[in-house]
């Protein structure tokens, strides 16, 4: 197929941040995710763990606590304030002081009514969860101390606060407290160190789970007061716990990075009546604090401050139906999500210019030039702009032509004129934007750079014009329906269509020379990852998260011969396998058989005047290739070619001048900034 | 060596107020070896068994009455006897329930303590030194007693024990007197009395503890300071009579024992035999803490044996009877079974014991269970069917087994097939200790015999007492050179395998007398099956001619491998056939096995070259024609071989033919005949060399891979190219 030139870039220093807190909503499968610089990830846990949407994060806040009520998600941190978020919108709702201090938890109760907030100065807050915003009700009996972590009784009488050495049990209408249990200290020299109970979980039959700081696992009787049971499962601190749906098991994180299940079982088989809390697996898929867990019905959902998310399956939860190849794929190996599952890095093809994306900075670059004299050359760092304001970026473009820049926070959009000059850019600030244009999911130029796009609310698309002045304010494409943020868009060569995909998994293409819907794209049950229209053929290639490829003629608002083929044969089973979604579809301008995808760990060609690969092709053929002869080869070729050579992929594209640009993020470099981890795995230990 | 075992705790102890009192006052003795009488230090005397540690009975006195001796076993009579508030003298029976109605008598004198033995009868020794028998005693308890010594000077008992030896009776005592330590010794019928006065330590310090035991007719008194010295005095027991006043006590130091810091307070050292000490409440040399320590000490080499450590407080007190010690210790009394064994420095070195020295004239050969029914040795079938034969034979004949020394005399004198047989079934029975001894000198014996009497030759007999594994070269010298001189090849065969220690020179023999002896000789010899089978094996395998895993041995490489130094056409005649040249082996079945033999013998190269340079040149060439096909072999199927556990390895192979050719260079170069031999063996160190730098080839490539995966840049940005295929 020929050889790519490949510029090999590792200098986005990319760096994901540690995850504080995570609510799963099992209503609807979804993950809530909070980092550390206040960001929330929402995660679909019915489709392949897609990161369906990113509510950026902002200086000021710190996200200590997740909640959900029915589908609205709430958040409580150390600013004091409770925040409800638009999932909509992608943005905070309204954010409410609770006049406690610093708040460490939020917790709903089950039936949906009441919010409950742990304050510094020792004070639970109740609040009235109302239609559109939320009321304060009244305070528990204020104790000493603050109330680092709480759990409401599922049925809504009693709520258990873990505290500073201690653990109270409230009555939730008088609002006394009615038990006062004592948690013990540590051993040896943290004897005089107050212990912290990071977590406690209430259970239906009043069993009260602790987690502390002295590394103790603890249950207790909430009627009595008495403890049942200690585990002692680390030298350091336990500081997250996560009960099963069926309160049968207990998840236990700690600083070591393990995450322990404890069950709650019969020690003997004879002896069924008298279950008894036993500690049964320990898991370490973290190296750092586990300070987020999960428990879903089939895995155990844990993340900390290594940053990544890791799903865990529990095999024995599987359901007996599922045949046993379902088992072996996803039966042992965790899903580990690192990297955002959506673009950081905009690639300017024409003008070989790379922007990178960080929360608070963007960063552009210029790639060398392959006519230097040894090859390794030079890339200048053009600029890095500091945003204003505190709030985070959310999305960010690059022109192709490379002489316009955008990007938006929640709360404005800014748009710079990039002009190049004998290796100078000068950037000049556009300063007049239409009012229409206030912030936006998504950002796209159109190829020639007249036209610019931003996603807004409600899956409008605002269309703006942009000359050598001014940004004038063309169109809102507005569909009738849909309320999901968009969270792809693309525009085709020539100018006339662009499409937009919402978290509904609708995917619009509109025509841009009549302004208008020319159609929606029949609707696949898996929220599209990737997708761009052909330079040519105007077909649009989208690849959802579950894997599956499809190629859409727009102008025959059809899918394609090729796609027809494609779904008919099926998928290689070794595709279908990945866990990481494609991020990045793009064309070869010079073959228009080839089409560029890349995910985490891989980037594909794949050549449509190629045969498919059927279940026996062996997939991965590219060492086989290369060994054979010439003449043997054609016989062995299949559409997917694959590349596992580079790894750690941010973004893998294709310039003009038909060299590749591949953004590699290795996550050793990322694991190597994190601070030291409080136990190292030694060898035998 | 001495070991200490696995302890147990025959009792608890009450603790006693005050912390230098022991809460027993004694352990003596019963008539039964399992049993030990323990007194406590305060009313009460408790009869143990002690494998069981379990009380059989005890007796106490009454409220306000305090023992002030321990009880003994009077074995005379199997009774106990204690005294309880110095005077008053009991005597009860193991049926007895109360201590109350037993025997009682009032003497008229504060006893000190009763002693007892097993062979003498209880002597009471009172506090003022009188010494009474007690059946004497208790006929007139109130007989007057004698002062010997004087109260005025404030002499007083410190230690006393008793000693029957032979018909002797002793009571020894040690006094204090100022500082002055005496000791008494008081014999008894005729009733004499010495008074020895001990040496003084530097340090003025009372000795801490005494222990006396009889050797070899003389009393053997050990005594400890508290400085850590123990040392020994040796009274005779016919000592000289009549010498009157006070003798100094000579003395000499046995052990000195680390103390640590400061000195001992409480330990007590006991002599276990005439080399071992057991020393309790000292400290470990190499463990610094704590004084708690029970330890065997070896005084002949002053090294620790074995040691223990003892929980709690140890108040100085050990008891020692039949292999077993007795230490209190914090709240428990513990029984320590151990053991002793002669350490000697013969025994370390046990090859180069010399029978004649070792074994008197006395030695008895003891007929063992064991080796009657079992037999001992595992020699394979035939040695039980021997010893069932000899059994039989000495069932019907009935007469008594001969002993080593009327072997001896046997070997001397008598005929061949006698002399077999007597050694067979002196072998057969004899009993593991004493075998090697007895082995070496019917051995040499017959060796001796046959050397002088060139007439008189006991293959059977020699080959019975090889295979015993008992003998070794050195130990006689002439049997192999014997067996070579008689042609009696099985006998050769036995001791190449089993002496560890024939001399090159005598390897050198065997060599060359195997090499030169003529195949028809052999060939009927009878030979040891398993080696025959080898080497059948091994020339069998070369039948099938097939090779292994892809290796062709060198001879058929070489053309390919170097084809320009091979230009001559005769000499490529030759090799025509190289397999059929493979085919024969150079000498007779019989003759390789016994080859075989040699080439496993130990040696040193050093030692060797010189005598292997006595072979002629024939003989070289022959043995390295042996020595290359049996490479061959090796090289074409030497995993296809049955594992045997005797077989020439590779290694010995090929050491031996540089052996041979180191010794014999410039004759074989010279040698016509040697041409084609010497060419092959640079073609096989050709294909080791060319095997082992494939090897590093491989090694190369192998480290290569290794390397290939750091090697990758780290550099931030680099603009490559891939190709897709």
């Amino acid at each position: 197929m020929g050889e790519f030139k490949v510029h090999r870039v590792r200098f986005f220093d990319y760096m994901p941040t540690a995850i504080r807190a995570m609510a799963f909503n099992a209503h609807t499968e979804r993950l809530a995710l909070a980092r550390m610089d206040g960001s929330v990830e929402i995660f679909n846990f019915t489709d392949h763990y897609f990161q369906e949407k990113v509510i950026p994060g902002k200086d000021s806040r710190s996200t200590e606590s997740l909640c959900w009520v029915g589908g609205r998600l709430f958040s409580a941190g150390l600013n004091g304030e409770i925040t409800e978020y638009d999932l909509e919108n992608l943005r905070p709702k309204y954010s409410l002081e609770a006049y406690g201090g610093p708040i460490w938890t939020i917790i709903s109760n089950t039936q949906g009514t009441q919010l409950a907030i742990g304050c510094e100065d020792g004070t639970v807050k109740l609040f009235e969860v109302l239609e559109e915003h939320i009321q304060f009700e009244r305070n528990l009996d204020r104790q000493k101390g603050r109330i680092i972590s709480l759990s409401w009784h599922p049925s809504g009488t009693h709520i258990a606060a873990g505290m500073m050495d201690m653990i109270r049990v409230f009555d939730v209408p008088t609002g006394h407290a009615v038990q006062r249990l004592l948690v013990d200290r540590g051993f040896g020299g943290s004897k005089s160190q107050e212990t912290v109970v990071w977590s406690v979980a209430f259970l239906s039959d009043h069993t009260v789970v602790s987690g502390d700081s002295a590394g103790k696992v603890q249950v207790w009787d909430g009627h009595t007061g008495t403890l049942v049971k200690t585990h002692l499962v680390t030298k350091w601190d336990v500081l997250a716990l996560s009960v099963s749906k069926d309160e049968s098991s207990v998840v236990a994180g700690t600083s070591e990075g393990t995450v322990i299940q404890f069950q709650f079982i019969a020690p003997t088989l004879h002896q069924q009546q008298d279950k008894e809390w036993v500690r049964t697996r320990t898991f370490k898929n973290h190296t750092h604090d586990v300070r987020a867990l999960a428990e879903i019905e089939t895995a155990i959902v844990s993340g900390g401050m290594d940053t990544h998310l890791v799903v865990r399956p529990l095999l024995e939860k599987f359901d007996e139906n599922t045949e046993m190849a379902e088992i072996t794929l996803a039966g042992f190996d965790s899903v580990l999500l690192f990297f955002p599952q959506r673009n950081l890095v905009s690639c300017a093809k024409k003008a070989g210019l790379l922007l990178f994306q960080f929360p608070g900075q963007l960063e552009l670059w210029r790639l060398g030039d392959s006519d230097g004299h040894d090859g390794r050359n030079t890339v200048n760092i053009v600029d890095s702009f500091q945003t204003k304001g505190s709030d985070h970026i959310c999305c960010s473009a690059l022109s192709s032509c490379g002489g316009w820049l955008a990007y938006s926070t929640v709360s404005c959009v800014r748009i710079y004129r990039l002009q190049t000059d004998n290796n100078n850019i000068s950037i000049t600030k556009v300063s007049k934007l239409p009012k229409a244009l206030r912030s936006a999911h998504q950002l796209c130029f159109s190829s020639d750079s007249s036209k610019m796009f931003a996603a807004s609310s409600q899956s409008s698309v605002l269309v703006i014009a942009l000359t050598q002045s001014e940004c004038k304010y063309v169109h809102t494409l507005k569909p009738k329906s849909g309320q999901q943020p968009i969270h792809l868009m693309t525009t085709s060569v020539d100018g006339k269509w662009l499409a937009a995909a919402n978290s509904d998994c609708e995917i619009r293409v509109y025509n841009l020379q009549k302004l208008k819907l020319h159609c929606i794209v029949p609707v696949y049950g898996s929220c599209p990852s990737a997708m761009g229209i052909h330079p040519t053929t105007n077909n649009m290639t989208v690849v959802h998260a579950d894997q599956q490829l499809f190629e859409y003629s727009i102008v025959e608002k059809q899918y394609t011969d090729w796609s027809r083929k494609l779904q008919k044969q099926g998928l290689h089973n070794v595709w279908l396998d990945r866990d990481t979604p494609v991020t990045h579809v793009t064309f070869n301008p010079k073959n228009p058989n080839q089409v560029v995808l890349h995910d985490m760990h891989m980037f594909c060609i794949i050549d449509q005047s190629l045969p498919l690969p059927d279940q026996k092709t062996q997939f991965y053929n590219q060492m086989t290739l290369r060994s054979l002869s010439e003449q043997e080869r054609p016989s062995h070729l299949h559409a997917f070619k694959i590349c596992k050579t580079f790894q750690d992929l941010l973004c893998v594209s294709l310039l003009d001048d038909q060299s590749l640009v591949v953004v590699e993020r290795p996550l050793l470099a990322i694991t190597s900034q994190l601070p030291a981890p409080v136990r190292q795995k030694k060898f035998a230990t | 060596m001495a070991t200490l075992f696995e302890g147990f705790t025959l009792c608890g102890l009450v603790q006693t107020q005050s912390a230098s009192d022991s809460a027993i006052q004694g352990i003596e003795l019963d008539g039964d070896s399992d049993h030990a009488v323990v007194t406590d230090s305060t009313r009460a005397v408790t009869l143990y068994k002690v494998s069981d540690q379990k009380p059989l009975g005890s007796w106490t006195v009454k409220q306000g009455q305090l023992l002030t001796c321990p009880a003994v076993f009077n074995f005379q009579t199997n009774e106990y006897v204690v005294v309880s508030d110095n005077k008053v003298i009991r005597v009860w029976k193991e049926e007895d329930l109360h201590l109350d109605k037993a025997f009682k008598a009032t003497v008229s004198a504060d006893v000190w303590r009763v002693h007892s033995a097993p062979g003498g009868e209880p002597v009471v020794l009172f506090q003022r030194g009188a010494v009474r028998l007690l059946d004497s005693l208790l006929s007139a308890p109130q007989q007057p007693i004698e002062d010997i010594l004087s109260e005025e000077e404030k002499e007083v008992i410190r230690w006393s024990t008793n000693i029957v030896a032979e018909k002797q009776h002793f009571v020894l005592f040690t006094t204090e007197q100022k500082g002055e330590h005496f000791l008494y010794v008081q014999r008894l019928n005729p009733n004499t009395l010495q008074k020895y006065r001990l040496e003084r330590e530097d340090s003025r310090a009372p000795p801490l503890s005494f222990s006396a035991s009889l050797r070899d007719k003389h009393i053997n008194l050990l005594y400890l300071y508290p400085n850590g010295c123990v040392y020994q005095s040796v009274v005779a027991v016919q000592g000289p009579v009549g010498l009157e006043g006070v003798q100094a006590l000579p003395r000499s130091l046995r052990l000195r024992l680390p103390v640590g810091e400061g000195e001992l307070g409480a330990a007590s050292a006991v002599a276990l035999d005439e080399a071992h000490v057991a020393v309790v409440g000292m400290p470990h040399p190499s463990a610094r803490t704590g004084k708690d320590f029970l330890c065997i000490w070896n005084t002949n080499f002053q090294t620790l044996q074995a040691d223990k450590e003892m929980v709690g407080r140890i108040c100085g007190q050990v008891w020692c009877y039949l292999g077993k010690l007795f230490v209190p210790h914090g709240k428990a009394l513990s029984v320590i079974p151990y053991e002793c064994q002669k350490s000697s420095l013969a025994s370390a070195l046990g090859k180069l014991r010399h029978p004649g020295i070792a074994v008197s004239k006395s030695s008895v050969a003891i007929p063992s269970w064991n080796t009657l029914l079992h037999g001992d040795q595992p020699q394979g079938p035939t040695k039980i069917v021997d010893s069932r034969k000899s059994k039989l034979r000495r069932k019907s004949q009935s007469a008594p087994a001969l002993t080593v020394d009327q072997v001896l005399e046997l070997i001397k004198t008598g005929p061949v097939e006698e002399v077999r047989r007597e050694v067979e079934a002196l072998v057969s029975r004899g009993d593991a200790q004493d075998l090697q001894l007895s082995v070496g000198r019917l051995a040499c014996q017959l060796v001796a015999r046959s050397q002088v009497e060139t007439a008189f030759y006991a293959p059977g007999a020699l080959a019975r007492l090889v295979k015993t594994q008992c003998l070794c070269h050195s130990m006689c010298p002439d049997l192999l050179l014997l067996a070579l001189e008689h042609k009696d090849y099985f006998l050769c065969q036995l001791c190449l395998q089993l002496f560890p220690d024939i001399p090159e020179v005598v390897t050198c023999a065997c060599l060359k007398t195997f090499i030169g002896v003529p195949d028809d000789d052999v060939e009927m010899v009878s030979l040891e099956p398993d080696s025959v089978s080898f080497m059948e094996g091994l020339v069998a395998a070369g039948a099938r001619g097939g090779q292994q895993n892809g290796f062709s041995p060198a001879l058929f490489e070489e053309d390919s491998c170097d084809p320009h130094h091979q230009p001559k056409p005769p000499q490529h005649q030759d090799k025509k056939n190289p397999t059929l040249q493979l085919e024969v082996c150079p000498v007779g079945l019989r003759k390789a096995v016994l080859l075989n033999e040699v080439l496993q013998t130990p040696y040193s190269d050093n030692l060797l070259v010189p005598h292997l340079k006595d072979l002629n040149a024939p003989q070289v060439i022959l043995f390295l024609q042996y020595l290359q096909f049996i490479y061959l072999k090796y090289s074409q199927d030497v995993y296809t071989q049955t594992p045997v556990l005797r077989s020439p390895t590779m290694t010995q192979i090929i050491d031996w033919v540089c052996l041979l050719l180191d010794a014999h260079f410039t004759v074989l170069v010279m040698a016509p005949d040697a041409k084609g031999l010497l060419s092959n063996l640079q073609s096989f160190v050709k294909s080791q060399v060319k095997l082992f730098s494939e090897l590093g080839k491989i090694e190369g490539s192998l480290q290569e891979l290794h390397k290939m995966k750091p090697s990758k840049d780290i550099s931030q940005y680099s603009i490559e190219v891939i190709e897709l295929f």
